[in-house]
C-alpha cells in the first residue's frame, strides 16, 4: 500500500483509506545462527511479500547490515562470533539506524531493558509466533517515519485528531474514554497492518507480560461498538489467531 | 599469649629494676650523708673527736655500720668488730659480708662500705647493712619468675582451652558441609545460642542452607510438575497431530487440526513461560528494577484494563486507594501479580447473578497492602495455603480455562520482595492480599535476624 502524506498548511495528514494491499515490500536482514530457523523466516517472509537477506553469524550480519540498506532487521541475542546485542550497538554507534527486533529466549523484563538500552527497538521472546513477528517489524518499518509530524490520522471517513483528541466518523464525533482513545490513535497510527494483543499491550498499557485472559479483546469490542456500530461499513477487523488491523477494505 | 607474656615481663622487670636503682640510689645518699657528718667531726676534732663521734652513733640501733682502726687495723671504736683483709685493703666503695649476733647466734649479712684512710694510719669505714636489701631483692625476682611462670601456665592453658572449643565449633561447621556435599540438604550446624561471632556466622550459614534447601525443593517441585502437567497436554497436542496424519481428511480437517495444534502449543508455551518466571523469581534473578511505583495509578490501570472484562460478566470492578500510597519494586512484576489477583477474581469470583469485586492499596506503616475482594464463593479454610503453591486448582474450577500458576506467581513475587500473600474470608467471598515492604528488599531474605 502507498502511504500518502497529504501536506497541508500546518499539519500533515496520514492517509490510510487509499488502496487495498496491507503493506509495502520490505527488505529485510535476518541475522540468526539457527539455519532451519533462518531458512523458515526467509520463506515466510517471502510468502508476505517481503525480500529476506540472511547472515549467520554476528560478524557477517553487521558486514551486511552496513553495506546494504534495510527496512528492519530481525538479530538474534545469541549469535556466534559476535553477540546480537554488541551488533545493534555497533551499528548505532556508526550511525546506522535501521530498526532492529531482537529475539531472545530470555524473556525477562531485565532483559527486555537491556534489549532496548543496546539500541534495539522491539524485543521478542522464543518461542514466538510468525504473525506476531511480522506484525511487529511491519509496525517497525513504519516507525521509521518520522512521527511527531503527524498530527491527524484518516481511515476512510474516521479521523483522530492528535491535538484535539477529537475523533470523528463521516464528520460525526465520537466520544472516547481516554484509553480508548489511545487504542484507537496506535491501530490508527498502524492503519493496513496487524496488531497483535500483546503490542497493544504493552504500547496502550505499558505493560510486558501475558494476561492470561484476553482482557484487549473486551476493550476492541467496546472500541467497535463505537466506531463500527452505526455505520455501514466496518473498518476494525479482526485478524483470526494474530490480533486487529484497521483498515478501509472489508477483506 | 607470646606477646601477653613479653609485655608482661617486660613490665615486671622494668618494676624490678627501677626499684633497684632507687634503693641503691637511697643507700649512696645515706653513706654519703653519714661521711659527710663525720668528714666535719673529724676536720673540728681530729681523731678523738671522731672516735668520739663514731662510739656514739653506733650505740643507736640501725643498718649503719661504723668502724675506725689505727694503723694496724685494730679496731679503736665502731658496731663493726672485724675488719676482713679485703676490706681493709681497699679504698672507696666495697662491698662485704659481715657476721652480726642474733637469736640465733652469729650471722652473715651482706653490706656496702666506703673505706678512708686517715692521716696516721688511721681507717674509717662507713657502711650500711644491705642484706635487707638483697632480701628483698631475691623476693622480688623469684616473685617474678614464680609470676611468669604461672601466667605462662595460665595462659597456655586457657589458650589451649579455648582453641579447643573453637576448633570443635568450627569442626562442627566443616561436618555439616560435609553432610550436605554428600547430599543431605537437611544438615544445619549447631548454634549455642551465646550469640558471638561464631555463633552468628554458624545462624547465618544455616539460614543460607534455609534458602538453599527451599530453592532445591523449588527446583523438584518445577520438575515433577513440567513432568505431570506439561507432559499430558504435549501427549494430547502429539495425538491430535497423529489422528489427523491418519485420518485421510480434506483440506479443511487437516486446517482445523493444525489449528488446534498450535492452540496447544500456545498454551503449552504460556505455561512454560509463566513456569519459568516462577523459578526465576524464586531464584532471585528476576525483578531487579526499582521503580518508585504510585500504588493509587497502578490498582487504576489494572481495574481500567480488567473493567470491561468483569462487565461482561456482569460484575462490578472498582477502585479504592487511600492518598499518596508509594513504594519501590518492578513495576511490571507487581503489576503482573495485580493482574493475577484480579483476573482470578473475575473468573471464579462470580456466581450466577454476577459479583462485586473491589481492589485496595493501603499503607499499614512498614507495608503496602494491596487486596482483591470479591463475593464469590470463597475458598474453605482448609484449601487457603494449597492454592498458592504451583499448578493447585481447586476441584470446582478444573473445568474452567487456567494454568493453576496465577497465585503461585503473586506468591513468588510477594517472596522476592520480603512480603506475603494473605488469603483471606471476605464474609461473603474471597479476599487476597498481597502485602509488600515500602523498600522491596530483592531476594527476599530478610537481613535482620
Amino acid at each position: 500500500m502507498t502511504i500518502q502524506a497529504q501536506i497541508s498548511a500546518n499539519h500533515l495528514v496520514q492517509d490510510m483509506s487509499a488502496t487495498g494491499l496491507h503493506s509495502e515490500s520490505m527488505r529485510v536482514l535476518i541475522i540468526e545462527d539457527d539455519s532451519e530457523t533462518a531458512a523458515f523466516l526467509a520463506k515466510a517472509l517471502k510468502e508476505a511479500g517481503h525480500v529476506p537477506d540472511h547472515a549467520a553469524d554476528g560478524e557477517a550480519g553487521l558486514a551486511l547490515a552496513e553495506s546494504q540498506v534495510h527496512d528492519v532487521l530481525i538479530v538474534d541475542r545469541m549469535l556466534p562470533k559476535r553477540d546480537g546485542l554488541s551488533v545493534i550497538s555497533q551499528l548505532r554507534e556508526n550511525g546506522i539506524q535501521t530498526p532492529a527486533l531482537i529475539l531472545s529466549a530470555l524473556g525477562e523484563v531485565d532483559d527486555r531493558v537491556k534489549g532496548l538500552r543496546a539500541g534495539g527497538d522491539d524485543y521478542l521472546t522464543k518461542p514466538y509466533s510468525f504473525s506476531e513477528l511480522l506484525a511487529r517489524i511491519e509496525a517497525l518499518a513504519r516507525r521509521t517515519s518520522p512521527e511527531e509530524a503527524v498530527t491527524k490520522y484518516k481511515v476512510d471517513d474516521l479521523e483522530l485528531d492528535r491535538l484535539t483528541h477529537k475523533v470523528t466518523r463521516s464528520g460525526q464525533q465520537i466520544l472516547l474514554q481516554p484509553r480508548e482513545f489511545r487504542l484507537l490513535e496506535y491501530l490508527m497510527k498502524h492503519a493496513g497492518q496487524v496488531v497483535t494483543r500483546t503490542m497493544l499491550l504493552e504500547h496502550v498499557w505499558d505493560y510486558h507480560f501475558d494476561p492470561q485472559t484476553n482482557v484487549i479483546d473486551v476493550h476492541i469490542s467496546r472500541l467497535r461498538a463505537k466506531i463500527d456500530k452505526e455505520f455501514d461499513k466496518p473498518l476494525l477487523h479482526t485478524v483470526r489467531g494474530v490480533g486487529y488491523s484497521i483498515r478501509a477494505d472489508g477483506a | 599469649m607470646a606477646l601477653f607474656g613479653s609485655a608482661a615481663a617486660g613490665a615486671i622487670g622494668y618494676i624490678y629494676w627501677q626499684t633497684n636503682v632507687l634503693l641503691a640510689r637511697q643507700l649512696e645518699q645515706t653513706i654519703e650523708a653519714e661521711t659527710r657528718g663525720l668528714a666535719e667531726q673529724y676536720r673540728a676534732g681530729g681523731i678523738s673527736n671522731l672516735t668520739k663521734t663514731v662510739s656514739n652513733r653506733s650505740l643507736t640501733p640501725g643498718n649503719s655500720l661504723y668502724l675506725v682502726t689505727d694503723n694496724e687495723g685494730r679496731r679503736i671504736t665502731g658496731n663493726l668488730t672485724s675488719v676482713s683483709k679485703i676490706l681493709w685493703n681497699s679504698v672507696g666503695r666495697v662491698e662485704f659480708v659481715y657476721k652480726r649476733p642474733s637469736q640465733n647466734g652469729p650471722e652473715d649479712r651482706l653490706a656496702l662500705a666506703s673505706v678512708f684512710r686517715l692521716p696516721g694510719g688511721f681507717r674509717l669505714i662507713v657502711g650500711r647493712d644491705i642484706e635487707d636489701r638483697r632480701v628483698f631483692q631475691r623476693v622480688v625476682r623469684s616473685a617474678f619468675f614464680i609470676g611468669l611462670g604461672f601466667m605462662a601456665l595460665v595462659g597456655l592453658g586457657g589458650g589451649w582451652l579455648v582453641s579447643r572449643g573453637l576448633l570443635a565449633r568450627i569442626d562442627a561447621v566443616t561436618a555439616t558441609g560435609r553432610t550436605i556435599m554428600e547430599g543431605d540438604l537437611t544438615g544445619r550446624v549447631p548454634v549455642n545460642g551465646s550469640g558471638d561471632e561464631l555463633d552468628r556466622l554458624s545462624i547465618n550459614l544455616n539460614a543460607m542452607l534455609d534458602r538453599i534447601e527451599q530453592l532445591m525443593a523449588g527446583m523438584q517441585e518445577v520438575s515433577d510438575n513440567i513432568a505431570h502437567d506439561l507432559k499430558t497436554p504435549l501427549n494430547r497436542l502429539r495425538n491430535r497431530a497423529e489422528a489427523a496424519l491418519h485420518e485421510h481428511g480434506d483440506a479443511k480437517s487437516y486446517r482445523d487440526a493444525l489449528e488446534r495444534t498450535i492452540e496447544e502449543a500456545d498454551g503449552l508455551i504460556k505455561t512454560f513461560n509463566a513456569l519459568l518466571s516462577i523459578a526465576r523469581l524464586e531464584a532471585g534473578t528476576a525483578g531487579k528494577a526499582k521503580n518508585e511505583i504510585d500504588a493509587g495509578a497502578l490498582i487504576q490501570d489494572f481495574v481500567e484494563l480488567y473493567e470491561p472484562t468483569a462487565e461482561d460478566k456482569n460484575m462490578s470492578l472498582t477502585a479504592k486507594v487511600a492518598d499518596d500510597v508509594h513504594l519501590k519494586g518492578d513495576r511490571q512484576l507487581i503489576g503482573q501479580a495485580l493482574a493475577n489477583l484480579i483476573d482470578n477474581a473475575i473468573k471464579y469470583g462470580g456466581s450466577k447473578k454476577g459479583g462485586k469485586i473491589e481492589v485496595t492499596a493501603g499503607d499499614t506503616g512498614q507495608t503496602v497492602e494491596f487486596s482483591v475482594s470479591d463475593t464469590g464463593p470463597g475458598i474453605p479454610e482448609k484449601d487457603r495455603e494449597r492454592v498458592l503453591k504451583r499448578f493447585v486448582r481447586l476441584e470446582e474450577s478444573r473445568s474452567r480455562p487456567g494454568s493453576g500458576l496465577g497465585l503461585s506467581l503473586v506468591a513468588a513475587v510477594a517472596r522476592l520482595y520480603g512480603g506475603s500473600v494473605r488469603v483471606e474470608d471476605n464474609k461473603p467471598g474471597l479476599r487476597m492480599v498481597l502485602s509488600l515492604p515500602h523498600k522491596t528488599n530483592h531476594n527476599g531474605v530478610s537481613r535482620t535476624q
